[in-house]
């Protein structure tokens, strides 16, 4: 659907060159929920900029249904960019017109007939649940709700393509989740391709399907979110999902926890998938002659599964925990002993 | 009662005066706010990081602009005559004081709304270029409509200004109430002439302001 090749772009600004996009690839599937994610400056919205031309590439192309964004430009390209919808951190509504007028205006740019804009904005309004707040001005809406109507907005002319950049950064953890939702159900419904940028793993974890790394202007990671989650090989990647899965105080309590307990050993589990949903540790219990002590843990849903880490103290004889580690890794399970010494 | 209180008014003349004021303010204004959107547009479309992006036009209107802003008015009437002369034909009355009140206050009222334009949030414009929005669209569903308040309120402060303008002008015979003051007031010796002008252009004043706080108020939702 969406191919990107050896993409570069270099800014010329008066502090000298900088290099905000570099030679990223990436090939993104009909229908995918596509995550990247990267701090601050990492380029990840001069990459999104330009897979609907308002930034040129300095070099490398950009396909989109067979279509080469970068190469086009005048009316080509503003027909191009009615089948991708774009969303924004802040909204960029237009204050000076009501939620329905914000609707209508692509459909207006598009050419479509009055009464058609009409019924296709009745329809965007009940998709994206704003009913009773068609005539309400922007400034008398809320966070949750200018997103509403941006998402309306950007799916008027019925894209292929939806970029999001940073939707849901301006917004508060619950009216995020519920962009979120939304946004899956339009993928779903729609069989929408859709592209978020984002420095939250949140986000990406709630979502997409397949994340890519950001850093630098460089791609360095890049996989199924789950596969990301269970193993990440890069540092900015750990760090991300240490974001989710590890409470922020994790190291300190490990070592707390040492202290605490000199005797038997405490143990770092991972669940990935399936394995999340089962009662590994009560089966272990039963099993083993054993006490097994639950200090911490997370679990983080995805959408194609649960990861979730588990810091567990195991005490008994030296060779029941033995016994016990080799019984969780049996089920799957990722063990990581935190040494004792 | 105006005659009691204003013994040398002949209220005849005085509302006679009052439309020249009015017409002269009126017919400027509407070639100003044409002159002023458009110069203010371009000052803005030209400027640095925007869509017409040109140092060398947006120098030369900024230029042309900054010093017609700067001539006093009263230089200007007298710089303009040749060119009065050749456009209207005449150099007395009203319509010769059209071209000063025009040039003098276009390209005050186009930095009223250039800086009106300034204020429109950049992502806005951006949201309707990824809309497929063309130039022109972006003008007139993005630009003017979000910039209206400050147009309307800049056209007010202009209008009012411009009445200010007129009465000058009427200093050099272009009629209006300016003129009245003077030449029937002033000249005559009759304060109470001059007095009642005075209420007059205030009382235009006041309503202009008036007109022009409601509308901007009306259309602004933000
Ligand atoms: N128009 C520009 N001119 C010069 N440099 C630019 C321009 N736009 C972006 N940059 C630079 O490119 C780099 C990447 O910027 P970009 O906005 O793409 O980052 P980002 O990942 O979106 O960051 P954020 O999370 O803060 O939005 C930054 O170093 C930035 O300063
Ligand atoms: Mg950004």
């Amino acid at each position: 659907m969406i191919t990107v090749r050896n993409l570069k772009k270099v800014f010329s600004a008066k502090s000298g060159r900088v290099t905000a996009v570099d030679r990223v690839n990436l090939e993104i599937k009909e229908g995918e929920i596509f995550g990247i994610i990267g701090y601050s400056g990492a380029g990840k919205s001069t990459l999104i900029r330009m897979f609907n031309g308002l930034e040129k590439p300095t070099e490398g192309s950009i396909t989109i249904a067979g279509k080469d964004i970068t190469k086009i430009r005048g009316r080509e390209l503003r027909k191009a960019r009615q089948d991708i919808g774009m969303i924004f951190q802040h909204f960029n509504l237009l204050w000076s017109r009501t939620v329905r007028g914000n609707i209508s205006f692509p459909l207006e740019i598009a050419g479509v007939p009055r009464k058609e804009r009409k019924k296709r904005v009745d329809e965007l309004i009940r998709l994206v649940g704003l009913e009773g707040k068609e005539d309400a001005y922007p400034s008398q809406l809320s966070g949750g709700q200018k997103q509403r109507v941006g998402i309306a907005r950007a799916l008027a002319n019925r894209p292929k393509v939806l970029l999001c950049d940073e939707a849901t950064s301006a917004l508060d953890p619950e009216t995020t989740d519920s962009i979120l939702e939304l946004l899956v159900d339009i993928n779903k419904k729609l069989g929408l391709t859709i592209i978020i940028i984002t420095h939250e793993m949140h986000v990406i974890r709630k979502i997409c399907h397949r994340v890519a790394v950001m850093e630098s202007g460089r791609i360095v990671e890049m996989g199924p979110v789950l596969d990301i989650f269970k193993n990440p090989q890069q540092r900015i990647t750990k760090r991300f999902v240490q974001q989710l899965t590890e409470p922020e105080e994790t190291k300190d309590t490990i070592d707390l926890l040492l202290k605490e307990y000199p005797r038997g050993k405490i143990v770092k589990l991972t669940f990935v998938g399936e394995v999340a949903k089962q009662p590994v540790i009560m089966n272990l219990i039963r099993e083993l002659p054993i006490t097994v002590n639950i200090l911490q843990g997370k679990v983080a849903h995805t959408q194609s599964g649960a990861y979730g880490t588990l810091f567990i103290h195991l005490n008994g004889k030296e060779e029941m925990i033995g016994k016990a580690i080799r019984y969780l890794q049996e089920k799957q399970v990722g063990v990581e002993v935190i040494a004792n010494d | 009662m105006i005659e009691t209180l204003f013994p040398n008014v002949d209220t005849e003349k005085a509302w006679e005066k009052t439309i020249e004021t009015l017409y002269m303010t009126g017919v400027s204004l509407i070639w100003i706010f044409i002159i002023g959107v458009i110069l203010g547009l371009l000052l803005f479309l030209t400027s640095k990081g925007n869509l017409w992006e040109n140092r060398v036009i947006n120098w030369i209107i900024s230029s042309i602009v900054n010093i017609f802003r700067s001539i006093p008015f009263v230089i200007l009437i007298v710089l303009l005559i040749p060119f009065t002369r050749a456009l209207m034909g005449t150099m007395i009355g009203m319509k010769a004081a059209l071209p000063a009140l025009i040039i003098g206050s276009a390209p005050f009222y186009a930095r009223m709304v250039e800086i009106g334009l300034r204020e429109i949030d950049k992502g806005v414009i951006e949201a309707a270029r990824s809309m497929g929005a063309r130039t022109s669209t972006i003008i007139f569903k993005v630009l003017l409509p979000e910039s209206m308040p400050a147009i309307v309120s800049g056209i007010t402060v202009t209008a009012i200004a411009l009445v200010g303008y007129t009465a000058i002008a009427g200093v050099i015979g272009a009629g209006g109430l300016g003129d009245y003051a003077y030449l029937d007031g002033f000249s005559r010796n009759q304060n109470d002439v001059t007095v009642f002008a005075t209420l007059l252009i205030l009382l235009i004043v006041f309503i202009i302001q008036f007109i022009g706080d409601t509308i901007t108020k009306k259309i602004d939702k933000r």
